[in-house]
């Protein structure tokens, strides 16, 4: 199978600050490739190369067969861009905003015009077509920005975390509209720090920190990287948290996470079910009750503790912020 | 389609955005429209009755000054629009489609002339009704418009390129007063260059906002014959831009 995107030694410095640092990437046409990793770590730098919106400092990248550097028109013409901060037009209506974008792909006013009430329908946007987007919900915008990158559909599509401050709804409705359109021959390269949905909607997970590919693989690989499995109890008592940590420790082969809120302890082990009835075994003798046990294997989350040393943070404005700061001051 | 009508066509779709944006927020035409109105007001009456100009109204004298900065003011919207559409991603989604990338900045600047057309005209009209009379032929009047608007325009651009590289409206807002008000005041605009002390004397000789007022007060003939132009030599050549 044909890559449908590939990059090779893409590095990217802003200052002092590298953002990439020799990142490698391919992506086989028709695929979903999840790039994971906390803000900051290279993501919207790399979305940003391979949609020629920056320059590589290093490094080369073809994006449906195409340099990215020597035809970045022609890229263009291929690609659509869905990015974090919903690109949408609020004055204008979302009928508008479509039919703006197809002329810029010149697609002439009829077939713009067509498309646009093509999407509006297919995005269920029909209805607030001729509304300006000032009164949508963030998931309209997020509905229409998408709508917007599918415009001149284009066979590789770049999702710059879709679904950062969307609620669950919205967020369950916009992984069903992307998952739809891998079903139709469409690449994928998705951005995100959410490792659900790193694990729901791609078929390989690239995960990167600090600018380089740190672990590859498709969410059960990766998983299996990490090894082992998870006993995870909630207690009936926060009180016996530490009694629980110390009764279970010999069985961990890792270190033991205990969550005061939820009054969860997690304990990574190997060896399945009879560590876990080894496990109730000494509970019930310390006297700890328990709400709620099972065994299971390590979320995404745990895998990318393990790979990284650090959690997944969610994103702080300033951290998107200063991000940004580094793409504008590029584009001047 | 080959290069140069797509760019113009590109352009057009950009500056129809912008024009249904003029329309749909009203609160900037608003602005547009009576700051000029308050300028020509408040010069003319606060600053009327105490600046004396040889042989001509201080109300003729003014207007062209009032003309020039307030184009300067309908400039700037270029910075704000450009820098809100940093803001918000728009810009980089255009950098995404293969659009002539110059018709993002060519739409923003050529729809922008639209507010200076029409702040021009409130102008004009509130300037016709305070007792500006255009003394000079009605194709040097237009003349002065048109070159009041070709000022503005250039102005629009080089806010465009200060926008690309600070993508801030509140800093755009802010840093545009800064720079605005003292190159229209430290000009011709509302007194004689004369009448300045002498850092101040050259550094007006030398604004480009002079140089424009000058001629705008030429063709429209509000320098009464007989009074000599401000300063013979320099401010004269440059008054020759006509």
């Amino acid at each position: 199978m044909q890559a449908a995107i590939e990059a090779t030694g893409l590095t990217k410095r802003f200052g002092e600050v590298t953002a990439l640092d020799g990142l490698d990437l391919e992506v086989p046409e028709g695929t979903v490739l999840g790039l994971l990793g906390p803000n900051g770590a290279g993501k919207t730098t790399a979305v940003s190369i391979l949609t020629t919106l920056l320059q590589p400092d290093e490094g080369t990248a073809r994006v449906a067969g195409i340099d990215v550097i020597a035809e970045p028109r022609e890229v263009r013409r291929r690609i659509g861009l869905s990015g974090q901060y919903a690109a949408v037009d609020e004055v204008l209506s979302g009928f508008e905003n479509l039919e703006m974008i197809g002329r810029l792909y010149h697609l002439g006013k009829e077939r713009s015009r067509a498309r646009a009430r093509e999407l509006l329908d297919r995005f269920e946007l029909t209805e607030a077509a001729d509304r300006s987007t000032k009164g949508y919900s963030g998931g309209m915008r997020r509905r229409l920005d998408l709508a917007g990158a599918l415009v001149a559909e284009p066979p590789v599509l770049f999702l710059d975390e879709p679904t950062t401050g969307l609620d669950p709804h919205s967020r369950l409705e916009l992984w069903s509209i992307i998952r739809e359109l891998v079903s139709g021959g469409t690449t994928v390269l998705l951005t995100t720090q959410y490792l659900e949905e790193a694990d729901q909607l791609a078929d390989e997970i690239l995960v990167i920190d600090h600018g380089r590919a740190i672990a590859q693989g498709t969410a059960d690989e990766l998983k299996v990287q990490v090894g082992g499995e998870r006993i995870e109890a909630t207690l009936a008592d926060v009180a016996q948290l530490d009694a629980a940590r110390e009764l279970l420790a010999p069985l961990a082969v890792g270190d033991i996470d205990a969550d005061d809120g939820s009054r969860r302890i997690v304990v990574p082990i190997t060896g399945g079910a009879p560590v876990l009835t080894d496990a109730l075994r000494r509970l019930d003798a310390g006297g700890v009750a328990l709400v709620d046990v099972g065994l299971r294997r390590p979320t995404l989350d745990e895998v990318f503790l393990t790979l990284t040393g650090h959690r997944a943070e969610e994103p702080s404005a300033d951290d998107a912020a200063g991000a940004s700061e580094g793409l504008r001051s590029e584009v001047a | 389609m080959s290069a140069v009508p797509q760019v113009f066509a590109d352009t057009a779709v950009i500056a129809k955005r912008n024009v249904i944006k003029i329309r749909r927020v009203p609160e900037v035409l608003m602005f547009v429209l009576v700051t000029p109105i308050m300028f020509v007001v408040l010069f003319g009456y606060v600053f009327g009755n105490a600046i004396q100009i040889a042989g001509s109204s201080y109300r003729e004298f003014l207007i062209a000054g009032v003309f020039a900065q307030t184009v300067m003011f309908g400039a700037t919207f270029t910075g704000v629009g450009i820098a809100e559409d940093m803001e918000k991603g728009i810009i980089n989604r255009f950098r995404s489609l293969p659009m002539s990338s110059s018709a993002v900045l060519a739409g923003r600047t050529a729809s922008d002339v639209i507010y200076n057309v029409l702040s021009i005209i409130v102008m004009a009209c509130t300037g016709l009704l305070v007792g500006w009379r255009i003394r000079g032929s009605l194709w040097d009047a237009l003349l002065a418009f048109g070159l009041l608007l070709l000022f503005a325009y250039s102005i629009s651009w080089v806010m465009a390129y200060i926008a690309l590289i600070i993508p801030s409206v509140e800093v755009i807002n802010n840093a545009s007063f800064m720079v605005i008000f003292p190159l229209t005041f430290v000009a011709n605009t509302f007194v004689p260059v004369e009448d300045l002390p002498e850092p101040l004397q050259t550094f007006a000789e030398w604004n480009p906002v002079s140089t424009v007022t000058q001629a705008a007060r030429e063709l429209f003939g509000n320098i009464p014959p007989g009074t000599p132009n401000p300063r013979p030599g320099r401010c004269s050549t440059q008054s020759s831009t006509r």
